[in-house]
């Protein structure tokens, strides 16, 4: 093999060179190093972080892929050339033309968060002098999913650059971090440039471009697609049924909307035990208990239609997983390991927190008209206190341990 | 009495190689090496000089903490010569046999009208003392303590270990000697855990308490015998020994000879015949590993001990003191083109992220000694609980280990740990973080720090 022989002599010319991170990163892209173990155990088992990484890349692929083909169709659509079409399997869903419109769109956005994300990386590898770690290989895939399809590349240029440094780089890399780096992205961005990550008219794409014409003085129709929240916020009617929502029909971030996908790329983080099932069914339960408090407020005449906040507390409990934004955040935002509880009992309080906060977020705060980032980012922060609490039994166990003795 | 711990948690490691059950006896070895690196935490006086003629069971250094603790020669012949590293600590006793083998005979021992003192001052004179371990720290036990209780483990449940079952056959009076000699230095029971469905001559022991074990590997250590029995708390100690040194002190109090022979297996996947052979501590490797074993241009490591926390040694290398296992894999000095992403059917894995060996639990591996990897910081949770049957947080210790919290680590059980306990946590650590050293590395902290 040349190339293997080609490669070596190249890491060996590099060794201890200041460049030698950005080339083992590259490196070991291509081949597992030819590392053994010294001390220790003399053998090691097959996963190391690559393949954890690749996993979670894998189960967000779909999300992806749907998400391109989604966002042509939400634009034809909107722009009234095709009708609205219902079902998964749908054919007039499932077409080139909108998939083409995605993939122009999307894949940017896809290239932005790689090229800007990976080189903030590699800067500070070399600096620091330590491998550039894979953690952002999952948060450069995750932020474009989590982002409105027409957000400008320079906005997620800057975002991408504050979120790996801030809520990574300065914390010390990969496994430090306290804040999920992709919801610190999207946080930035959010709080940044609030006209472009909510309202009606950023989730479809063209509709900012088409609503700048007018502006122009070109005599067009306007064209909107809320999301189902912003739906609600704004007293609209709901145009969807429950199955676009589950299937994904609908407008919204890119990768969010098709619940059934994220559910299989759930499962198969399950499957795989990549990710911690604790946590999904742990935010999943804590979503469902707070849409069960408000149902039963609501029940219970205590809000009345006149209240701004009974559309969505009437929602029924279950449909707030199908809205908005809650089943990715509990598959592939809240089972970040690094920044979710570290403890098994931790899991499932942090879990349930998430879960419990996102819907309270999103009922009572129709500014934010999702609450799900921001709940994980606050349990993220309160992650290290449930850990505590849980180790703190464990250590109470042994001290009464002792103290039985001692008695 | 018999008590039966299951143990859940944990994980076989099936490798190819398992030594068959036949004893050889072994080629004489002309040289044998004492490593005090195997005595950790000791510092080697030495009182045989190069040029020094020792017998067997004779005094070749002391303890320099404590001058009644020897550790002797394991045969009669020359000490040629004391290899010394950085500062000039000692890295080993190099000795020439003799063709006429003498030993030092310290007459049969009176065990019925012995005290604890006695015993002791017997063990340490005749070089026995070492063989007997403390924790907390995990290092040789200290003569003026008495513990409470002594823990041996008779099942071994490491990778290719060898079979105590088999190794400690027709040895029942040595061990019963070892054990009534032990029961009478501590304050509580010996306990002494065995296979579930074992016949080993363990289980007919008078004055023991026996536990049938059974599970995945850790069930066979010590620490976890210990963690399921009766856990230490601050300020407790407690005392193991391993079942196949038993022989020796056993011995050593029956006949007064110290007699370092041993059975040994011979496993792992670059072995041609795998087998047992009937040799003595401290000998050659090179007079077991060559015949039915290896070839000598093989690309292999040999290790003294089992692939999970045994220690490298060259092909011209030594038994270490306490192992019963040569162990010999391939070395895996290669790379993988894509090896992190592609799917994964001959290595073991905990998880299923297109590795395979969950389809097949009982498909043997030959395994080698790559990482599979590249070390990492801390970041998946939640694996480590998986493979770790004992009470404790192995990921909040170890990271309590490497910033040095000499509170938060006595909170979180380091008394109750040692290396070899976080050896599987160690295998599948996705982050390939050197658990054992971690351990060792805080255990000796805080016998600076604590003492």
């Amino acid at each position: 093999m040349g190339l293997k022989q080609n490669l070596h002599k190249l890491k060996e010319k590099y060794q201890g060179k200041k460049m030698a991170p950005a080339f083992n990163a590259l490196h070991t892209f291509l081949y597992t190093p030819n590392e053994v173990t010294h001390g220790g155990t003399h053998i090691k088992a097959a996963d190391d972080l690559k393949r954890t990484m690749n996993t979670v890349i894998m189960a967000l692929i779909p999300c992806l892929i749907f998400g391109m083909f989604n966002a042509g169709y939400q634009h034809y659509r909107a722009l009234g050339e095709i009708q609205a079409t219902h079902g998964f399997l749908s054919a007039s869903f499932w077409t080139l033309d909108n998939f083409m419109v995605g993939f122009w769109n999307i894949l940017p956005l896809v290239i932005v968060s790689y090229g800007v994300g990976l080189a903030v990386e590699f800067i500070f590898a070399v600096i620091k002098g330590h491998e550039v770690e894979e953690g952002y290989l999952v948060t450069g895939m995750l932020v474009p999913l989590i982002v409105p399809v027409d957000i400008p590349l320079w906005m997620l240029a800057i975002a991408v650059i504050f979120g790996v440094i801030i809520g990574k780089e300065v914390f010390g890399g990969t496994g430090m971090n306290i804040l999920n780096p992709a919801l610190t992205i999207r946080a930035f961005l959010f709080f940044a440039y609030p006209t472009w990550m909510s309202g009606d008219k950023v989730w479809v794409h063209g509709a900012v471009a088409r609503d700048q014409a007018i502006a122009a003085g070109q005599n067009l129709d306007a064209i909107s697609g809320e999301t189902i929240l912003g739906a609600f916020a704004q007293k609209d009617s709901i145009i969807y049924s429950t199955w676009d929502m589950f299937w994904g029909l609908i407008p919204g971030s890119v990768g969010e909307t098709s619940k059934f996908l994220i559910i299989i790329g759930g499962l198969f983080l399950i499957f795989t035990k990549i990710g911690s099932w604790r946590i999904m069914l742990s935010t999943v339960i804590g979503a469902l208990s707070m849409g069960l408090i408000f149902n039963s407020i609501v029940d219970a005449g205590i809000i009345t239609e006149s209240s701004k906040f009974y559309g969505l507390m009437s929602v029924p409990f279950w449909q707030h997983l199908i809205i908005g934004s809650i089943l990715f955040g509990a598959v592939y935002m809240a089972t970040d390991p690094v920044t979710a509880s570290q403890t098994n009992r931790g899991k499932w309080i942090y879990g349930f927190l998430i879960g419990f906060m996102s819907i309270m977020i999103r009922v009572f705060n129709p500014a934010y008209p999702e609450g799900v980032f921001l709940a994980i980012l606050l349990m993220n922060v309160f992650a290290p206190t449930i850990d505590h609490y849980v180790i703190q039994a464990n250590i109470k166990k042994r001290m009464k341990r002792l103290k039985v003795k001692t008695a | 009495m018999s008590n039966d711990i299951r143990i859940k948690k944990g994980l076989d490691i099936k490798l190819k190689g398992e030594a068959e059950k036949t004893i050889e006896t072994a080629v004489v070895s002309n040289f044998y090496s004492i490593r005090p690196e195997d005595f950790h935490g000791i510092i080697p006086k030495l009182i045989a000089k190069e040029g020094a003629k020792l017998k067997a069971g004779e005094t070749v250094f002391y303890n320099k903490d404590n001058e009644d603790m020897k550790f002797v020669s394991p045969v009669a012949g020359e000490v040629v010569e004391v290899e010394r590293g950085a500062r000039r600590r000692i890295m080993s006793i190099k000795i020439q046999a003799n063709k006429t083998q003498d030993a030092v005979d310290h007459g049969k021992f009176d065990l019925e009208s012995s005290d604890a003192e006695k015993i002791k001052a017997h063990l340490l004179a005749s070089g026995c003392w070492p063989f007997i371990k403390q924790r907390p720290y995990d290092v040789i036990a200290k003569p003026n303590n008495t513990p409470k209780g002594i823990f041996i483990s008779g099942y071994a449940s490491a990778p290719l270990a060898a079979d105590l079952d088999f190794t400690l056959t027709g040895k029942e009076a040595e061990l019963q000697a070892a054990v009534t000699a032990l029961g009478k230095l501590t304050d509580g029971d010996v306990h002494v855990s065995v296979g579930k469905n074992s016949s080993s001559p363990l289980t007919s022991l008078n004055g023991v308490k026996t536990h049938r074990v059974s599970g995945p590997h850790p069930s066979g250590n010590v620490g976890t015998l210990i963690n399921k029995v009766d856990p230490i708390n601050k300020g407790e100690i407690v005392w193991t020994v391993n079942a196949q040194d038993l022989i020796i002190i056993g011995e050593l109090l029956l006949t007064g000879k110290f007699n370092p022979e041993r059975i040994v297996a011979l496993a792992g996947s670059a072995v041609e015949k795998p087998r047992y052979f009937k040799t003595k501590m401290c000998s050659e490797v090179a007079t077991i590993i060559y015949d039915k074993g290896i070839a000598k241009e093989n690309h292999v490591r040999v290790i003294s001990g089992n692939v999970l926390t045994g220690r490298e040694v060259k092909p011209d290398g030594f038994l270490g003191y306490y192992s019963n296992l040569i162990t010999i894999i391939p070395e895996g000095d290669d790379y993988e083109l894509f090896g992190w992403n592609k799917p994964v059917f001959d290595k073991v894995s905990t998880t299923r992220a297109l590795t395979f060996s969950w389809l097949q639990p009982n498909k043997k591996y030959a395994l080698d000694t790559n990482t599979n990897g590249e070390h990492r910081a801390f970041v998946v949770t939640g694996n480590y609980e998986e493979v770790f049957p004992l009470d404790i947080y192995p990921m909040q210790i170890l990271k309590a280990c490497m910033y040095q919290d000499l509170d938060e680590m006595e909170a979180l059980g380091m008394y109750e740990v040692a290396p070899e306990d976080f050896a599987l946590t160690e295998f599948i650590c996705i982050s390939k973080q050197p658990h054992q050293k971690i351990i060792r590395e805080g255990l000796d902290l805080m016998i600076k720090e604590i003492g």
